[in-house]
């Protein structure tokens, strides 16, 4: 064997056990999913064996009402994403080619929310809000766009700039109308740009708590974050249930990033550096 | 020229009118809020001047105590993120290393994982997987996590770092791939190598990356919500809460609203001058070739 070989061997085989440290809650979180409240108690670290059981999986899906919740989720966070970088990739477009001063003053009110805590609008934006009559799924998107307009006008603001504003001089010259410019021209060239921005709002979005948590109280609006807290309220300590729960909650995150994970990758690496 | 106008405005409205309406226009109806006695429930609000911010910094050791241990976590979190995901960096893009592209997805599938999720998983793994081993191997040190102002910061750290090293990991790959093959080359040429190369070369020129990754991990750590109310809820007697969870409850639990928007006033006021010194401090380490 070379010495590069062996070098190989020596750093895959120190990579893997640090993936199966890192990764071993799952195999806890999963194995313990399908034991019975016995199992648990017994050995918390072997597989289920004798003490199999897939009650806990049915149980914990009806109480979650999984497909109900899992459709909230989805919808808020398709919808969300979407209006969020629409809205924003419109804002930067204009911001990036207009030079006067009004321009530089909001594309800078953007950019510097993006420091303001969440806590500091908190208080006033739920009692604004429930004045307007919003404290709703719609409403609750509407936030979204607002909060989420920072960062992303701030992302494809730099983008923008980086594209040659001859492409949509030459489009005015051939009578090309402004928004046919922006959809046809301009949000096209700003794929990479929209897809890192979409992978950082999606995973926001699917995960939010403390906002939701104030904005959608009915149930049936819950989204998966707030039915899991909501159903660790009522059952602490039913650790059979709450994993099995967990294990439910966390699979369609998985699969999406099991089908995109290259996608995910390089948008989250692409989005770093500029 | 009318033209250009008008269609500035329509483009920027969707986006200027929900930005205004849920965040900037809240922001100030917020600083006026923390001049008031705000409760909440009824409708007469009376300024108070600044009684709110000096009962705070005077006489609320809740909040003093929420924000020493913000601050010890920030600290804590930053370096032991930073540095794993350094190393983890640096250790998967070495030619060495094979199935790279598989080691990453797995270091960073826990970010994937919502903070309430990600708290409820390790609530299982501290009190009864710790549990367990502390009883079978007879030690101590695991045993009643989550119990203990202790254990609940180690857990705290424990759960953001395995939730942020993947990600910062993948900044730092990608801060580390951008640096270019020549570059390193001549300095191995010029006997740059080991340890020498990674401080006088890699490093320096990785500073860009450092600045965004790190600016983006101190943001995050003072903010932390999530994890604090599902793992720990601030127990035991609030000794782990930090200064997100704290404001809430002033908020929510006791019904002081003014209060608790001034606190989030002052929040604002130290996250700033962090990120304006970490900012000044990281961009005069950058070199540029």
């Amino acid at each position: 064997m070379s010495k590069k070989t062996v070098k190989r061997i020596i750093h895959g085989s120190i990579a893997f056990i640090l993936a199966i440290i890192f990764l071993s809650p799952f195999y806890v979180l999963v194995t313990n999913s399908f034991k019975t409240p016995k199992g648990i108690f017994k050995d918390i670290f072997g597989l289920p064996g004798e003490y199999f059981t897939l009650q806990n999986y049915k149980n914990a899906f009806i109480e979650l009402d999984f497909v109900k919740t899992f459709f909230n989720s989805s919808l808020i966070t398709i919808v969300g994403t979407a209006l969020i970088i629409t809205t924003s990739c419109m804002a930067a477009w204009v911001l990036a080619r207009n030079k006067t001063k009004t321009s530089k003053r909001i594309y800078l009110l953007f950019s510097i929310y993006i420091l303001v805590p969440f806590q500091c609008v908190m208080l006033p934006l739920v009692k604004f809000m429930g004045q307007l009559n919003m404290m709703n799924v719609w409403g609750l998107i509407i936030m979204y766009i607002g909060f989420g307009s920072s960062m992303a006008v701030m992302f494809f603001h730099g983008y923008i700039k980086s594209i040659p504003i001859s492409l949509e001089e030459s489009a005015v010259i051939d009578g090309c109308k402004p928004w046919k410019i922006f959809f046809k021209i301009i949000f096209p060239l700003c794929r990479p740009m929209t897809f890192t921005i979409a992978i950082l709002d999606f995973m926001w979005l699917w995960n939010d708590f403390l906002l939701p948590s104030l904005v959608i109280n009915t149930p049936n609006t819950l989204t998966i974050p707030l039915k899991m807290y909501y159903f660790f309220g009522k059952y602490t300590k039913k650790w059979e249930l709450a994993t099995a729960a967990l294990v439910i909650t966390i699979i369609p995150t998985m699969v999406f990033f099991a089908f995109s994970q290259k996608h995910i990758i390089k948008g989250i690496t692409s989005g770093a550096i500029k | 020229m009318k033209q250009s106008k008008k269609l500035f405005w329509t483009f920027l409205m969707p986006s200027l009118v929900s930005f205004l309406l849920v965040a900037v226009i809240p922001m100030f109806i917020g600083i006026f809020y923390s001049f008031t006695d705000w409760n909440g429930m009824n409708n007469q609000i009376n300024f108070v001047g600044f009684q709110n911010y000096i009962k705070i910094l005077t006489n609320d050791p809740g909040f003093i105590n929420a924000f020493v241990f913000t601050l010890k976590y920030a600290v804590v979190e930053v370096i032991l993120v930073n540095v794993c995901a350094l190393a983890l960096a640096l250790f998967i893009t070495s030619k060495y290393t094979p199935f790279s592209g598989f080691f990453k997805g797995a270091f960073f599938l826990p970010n994937l994982i919502g903070g309430i999720l990600l708290g409820f998983i390790w609530q299982f793994i501290f009190t009864k997987g710790f549990s367990s081993i502390a009883a079978t191997f007879n030690l101590p040190f695991f045993d009643k996590w989550l119990s203990t102002t202790q254990t609940g910061f180690l857990g705290l750290i424990i759960v953001s770092s395995w939730q942020s090293i993947g990600y910062m990991m993948l900044i730092y790959i990608a801060g580390l791939t951008s640096i270019s093959e020549e570059v390193l080359e001549a300095a191995s040429i010029d006997g740059a190598v080991g340890f020498k190369k990674l401080k006088y070369i890699t490093l320096p020129l990785l500073m860009p990356t450092v600045t965004v990754g790190l600016f983006m991990n101190i943001a995050g750590a003072f903010k932390v919500f999530d994890q604090n109310l599902s793992l720990t809820s601030g127990g035991p007697y609030n000794s782990t809460q930090m200064i997100s969870l704290n404001i809430y409850n002033t908020a929510y639990t006791y019904n002081d609203l003014g209060a608790a928007q001034a606190k989030a006033i002052i929040f604002l006021i130290v996250v700033g001058c962090i990120a304006f010194i970490e900012l000044y401090l990281t961009k005069r380490n950058e070199v540029e070739i």
